[in-house]
């Protein structure tokens, strides 16, 4: 393994190295919270939005930059004493709904969660009848 | 001249495949059985010409030939040749390449293996596998030409996506995918052939493709679980999977397929649920289609997602065809899907299997659902929602915990109606072990219901499958007076297709702990650490002690030098990257783990500073994550254990026992 | 599924292929609209709403006109009555190349009828902007930083570039994502400038 650090980065291009690098010269080391009931609850929090420049990921999970940034905002928020409800208000009055990884359930969006329940219960309920009227009596 | 070859193969190919496709059809109608071989030796020969297509490209690929339009588009001198080699299904129309050949493939293994059978069957099945392999092969001249000329020639390529060259696994998964996807249209097309030939009453159709359908069924399992190694390894979050539109899409027609495994075997013991089965059949292979039209369409945004344009709509009619043709063909057989049998018992197996079929069924239906539904909102309020991994996860663990409850009962009933002796023999020790396990965890602190449950489930499971094993282990040793080692193995060779089964439900036990204990255990840290600086997660000291750059020839890389000591001593060393691809703006991460069968460390690289005084790190303890791939692995080893021709004709006692063999043993299969 | 008591007749199981046609025919309707769609683009809830105000330092000062000190606060609450646009870029962002002539050579001309143009910096180094800007041979109007993204993320930022028109009254009233035309800047401030200014 060569330290070459100095090397790669004189030679980087700026089209070739990207924005995580360069960020890095103006943003100050990010302070990693030591509360770990904090941590706990901001990652509550996180894991219930999507990032927007990652597909489907949450700012609780995705590496990227913004959703660092948005994680580290959603932490400041609840050590200032913000409701997860209100930090979620904020989001989506920038995002919209689409930032929350899990639909409100009301609405139309109560289909997504009504649809698979009765598939279920139905189901269960026809099997039910299915097997009583379908079985061999017991005493063969 | 590749490219000439290439391309004449396809058009070529195309055309051979329609004529065999005519010859088999009306060779079948008319009973002609010369235009009949004819179409089978045609159905050989467009698998000749798919294998020269296919062979063309990949030297096109090795040789840097520019001036074949896909060669420019993914190709680059300075990518290592395995990642040449691998691009061949690196984008769109190259992957449709490999489907179409690997359809051609099947299509002629089908033919070769079954062409001396009597009636009807395998000219339809074989009709109905060229039809879908015109498909591709006409997506293949139309909008994925692959051979398109390029001028002037590119001296140099951008080379293929830095996602898809970063990882070896990336060799891996995808051809696994396509073996899984294009080895379920074998079984949907037996099951058009049988409907279309009248020969779908006596479930023929069904001994003959099972397994093909088992073999399918474990390339996709594989599949998946590659495709979850390869999320792991490469995208940096310290997660394997995330209810993403095309994992979802690869899972859904695994759950349908698993629900057919299952119920087809009421079906040939009982007569019953034949209708219910083609239905299992056909939506699995609709699925394997709607999977590909979400890859391949760009309706959803995906990370797998590979392109846009035109192809999504051929695929739609595609889906529509696949449909309409089933739908008739049900309702064309409608007195011959009759069920007749009766199941055995209440509390019997047929029973378990049909609550399994439910559950699969929701289960299905939940994924399409959530997949589908920012579509849907999208159409009808105008407004884009997302579903996610917390709908997901709500929705569907419930369901995967009774899953794994049921896996455990499944085996420990009989077929007939269960008495309350043989209940309390077979299922005392699974609930003892469910209970202990249930406290225990409870005892380690797990608070999650669910996951308290789902161990203790799994432990009921594990217990009730081994138990299985013992049980008919001890008769043998007990009645024949073998030795343990021998009872076991003439077990399992006398009952394969059974005791294969056990073996997978173990591999899905191993799975479903693994990804419990991966979650709920899961400690994860990040800090900006400067040189030498160190953080504790877990239990473990992270020390950062390098942060250092290396130029390569396809891509620079900055890497750090990590140190993981406990309690003072040290533990391992890593090296957690990031690597910069010219063609991409954004680095693509590449973690370090250090694995062991109890856990993993995962380190990810997620900043540094320019001079290189510091890094940022995340640093992810999660236990038994290896687990998950290794139970795929045995869950792959169940269905070989099914599916192979090997072993001892040990004469099974069962009721179960082997079908009659769908042709001579291949020899291609020992 | 069929019940084994009552063998279905042909006819009636038509019916019941029909009835799986209409349960997948909506779902191809579904996936035919999706086709027509772009995932990558969200509206955004911001329009018509007042824009997030922010104060944000100056790291490149334009030229001459537009003008504005390095380290300069510029705070978007002292604009009001103004149009402002707002304009998100980064130096490894390729679609900023493509918009970079147009916002430069639409914001000089636009600087004498009172439009204010700013480039917010996003994740990305000032450093880095300075020389990209130098490369694409100069900005006429200032650049400020956004060290921590926040502002970026107070305007729902998906990535860059993208553009926000604010009306004289502190509104958002337009947002675009990706490379703007000269044609479309122009003809937005055109219509945001003859609306009647704040009170």
């Amino acid at each position: 393994m060569v330290s070459s650090v100095g090397l790669v980065f004189s030679l980087a291009a700026p089209g070739l190295l990207g924005g995580d690098l360069a960020a890095q010269d103006a943003a100050a080391p990010r302070v990693a919270a030591g509360d770990s009931a904090l941590e706990r609850r901001t990652r509550e929090v996180a894991s219930g939005l999507r990032c927007p420049v990652c597909q489907g990921l949450s700012i609780a999970d995705s590496p990227s930059e913004l959703a660092l940034e948005m994680k580290g905002l959603v932490r400041e928020q609840l050590a200032a004493g913000k409701t997860p409800d209100q930090i979620r208000a904020y989001f989506i009055g920038k995002y919209g709904e689409w930032v929350l990884l899990e639909p409100k359930a009301e609405g139309l969006n109560l289909l997504v969660y009504v649809l698979p329940l009765t598939l279920v219960v139905g189901g269960a309920l026809f099997v039910i009848r299915y097997v009583r009227a379908n079985s061999e009596k017991r005493n063969s | 001249m590749t490219r000439a070859i290439g391309a004449s193969s396809l058009y070529v190919s195309l055309a051979v495949t329609v004529a065999a496709l005519l010859l088999v059809t009306f060779g079948a109608r008319r009973a002609q059985a010369g235009w009949l071989r004819a179409g089978y030796a045609a159905t050989y020969l467009q698998f000749g010409l798919m294998t020269a297509a296919t062979f063309a490209m990949i030297f096109g690929l090795v040789a840097h030939d520019f001036s074949i339009d896909y060669v420019a588009q993914v190709g680059s001198r300075a990518t290592p040749l395995y990642y040449t080699v691998i691009s061949l299904w690196g984008a769109l129309e190259g992957s449709i390449l490999f489907w179409g050949w690997v359809l051609a493939l099947l299509t002629a293994l089908v033919v070769f293996w079954n062409r001396s059978r009597e009636g009807n069957l395998i000219p339809y099945t074989t009709a109905t596998m060229l039809g879908v392999g015109i498909f591709f092969q006409f997506l293949l001249v139309s909008p994925a030409f692959p051979f398109g000329a390029v001028s002037p020639v590119p001296p140099d390529g951008p080379g293929p996506n830095p996602l898809l060259q970063n990882h070896w696994l990336m060799g891996i998964h995808p051809p696994l995918l396509y073996l899984g996807y294009v080895g379920m249209t074998v079984p949907f097309a037996f099951a058009m052939g049988a409907m279309a030939s009248g020969e779908v009453g006596d479930g023929s159709w069904i001994r003959l493709s099972r397994r093909w359908t088992l073999g399918a069924w474990a390339f996709l399992t594989a599949a998946i679980i590659a495709g979850m190694w390869w999320s792991y390894e490469v995208l940096g979050w310290g997660g394997y999977w995330a209810w993403d539109p095309v994992e979802n899409a690869s899972f859904m027609p695994w759950l349908t397929a698993t629900a057919f495994l299952h119920s087809v075997m009421v079906q040939e013991r009982r007569g019953l649920l034949k209708l219910w089965n083609l239905n299992l059949v056909v939506a699995t292979f609709a699925l394997t289609i709607l999977g590909t039209f979400l890859t391949r369409s760009g309706v959803l945004s995906s990370v797998h997602a590979f392109t846009e344009g035109l192809i999504g709509y051929y695929f739609l009619v595609a889906i529509a065809i696949t449909l309409l043709a089933s739908f008739v063909l049900v309702a064309g057989n409608s007195e011959r899907l009759v069920s007749f049998g009766k199941l055995e018992g209440v509390a019997s197996r047929g029973t378990v299997f049909l609550f399994n079929n439910l559950l699969l069924t929701a289960f299905t239906f939940t994924v399409l659902v959530g997949t589908l539904f920012p579509l849907f909102a999208e159409a009808v309020r105008g407004e884009k929602v997302s579903v996610g991994e917390p709908f997901f996860n709500r929705m569907t663990i419930p369901i995967c915990a009774a899953l794994l409850f049921l896996m455990g009962v499944g085996p420990a009933l009989p077929w007939k109606e269960a008495d309350r002796a043989t209940l309390r023999r077979k299922l005392l020790g699974p609930i003892i072990a469910a209970g202990v396990t249930l406290v225990a965890s409870v005892g380690a602190g797990v608070r999650s219901p669910y996951a308290a449950l789902a161990f203790a489930f799994a432990a009921f499971a594990f217990v009730a499958n081994i138990g299985e094993f013992v049980e008919g282990a001890r008769a043998r040793m007990r009645l024949r007076g073998e030795s343990a080692v021998d009872a076991l193995g003439h077990l399992l060779a006398a009952n394969r297709r059974r005791y294969g089964g056990y073996v997978a439900h173990l591999g899905v036990v191993a799975v479903a702990v693994a990804i419990t204990a991966s979650s709920t255990f899961r400690a994860e840290h990040e800090a900006t650490l400067k040189k030498g600086e160190s953080m504790t997660v877990g239990g473990l000291q992270v020390r950062l002690d390098e942060v250092w750059g290396r130029e390569e020839p396809q891509r620079s890389v900055i890497g750090t030098t990590v140190t993981i000591l406990k309690g003072g001593r040290e533990v391992a060393r890593l090296d957690p990257r990031m690597n910069f691809y010219p063609t991409s703006q954004q680095p693509v991460p590449t973690p370090a783990v250090r694995s062991r069968p109890s856990g993993d460390i995962y380190l990810n690289l997620q900043a540094f500073a320019q001079d290189g005084t510091n890094a940022t790190l995340r640093v992810i303890v999660e236990p038994l994550v290896p687990w998950i791939w290794a139970g795929g692995m045995i869950i792959c080893l169940g269905a070989m254990i099914s599916i192979a021709p090997f072993g001892r004709r040990v004469p099974a006692a069962v009721v179960e026992a082997e079908p009659p063999m769908a042709a001579p043993a291949p020899v291609a299969a020992t | 599924m069929t019940t084994p008591e009552t063998p279905a007749p042909a006819g009636m199981n038509w019916r019941r292929a029909s009835m799986a046609g209409l349960v997948a025919l909506p779902i191809i309707a579904l996936l035919a609209f999706g086709l027509t769609r772009d995932p990558g683009e969200i509206n955004s809830p911001l329009p018509g709403k007042m824009a997030p105000d922010f104060a944000l330092e100056v790291f490149a000062t334009g030229e001459p006109g537009q003008q504005r000190a390095v380290g300069d606060t510029i705070r978007l609450s002292e604009l009001r009555g103004q149009v402002v646009v707002l304009n998100f870029w980064a130096s490894w962002c390729l679609e900023c190349r493509r918009e970079h002539q147009a916002l430069t050579e639409v914001a000089a001309d636009y600087a004498t009828r009172g439009v204010k143009f700013y480039g917010v910096l996003y994740n990305d180094s000032p450093s880095a902007g300075k020389r990209w800007i130098e490369q694409m041979g100069g900005q006429s109007y200032p650049s400020v930083n956004d060290p921590r993204t926040r502002t970026a993320i107070d305007y729902g930022l998906y990535g860059a570039p993208e553009t926000f028109f604010i009306s004289k009254d502190g509104r958002v009233a337009y947002k675009h994502i990706g490379a703007v035309t000269d044609q479309l800047l122009s003809q937005k401030l055109d219509s945001l400038l003859a609306a009647p200014g704040a009170p």
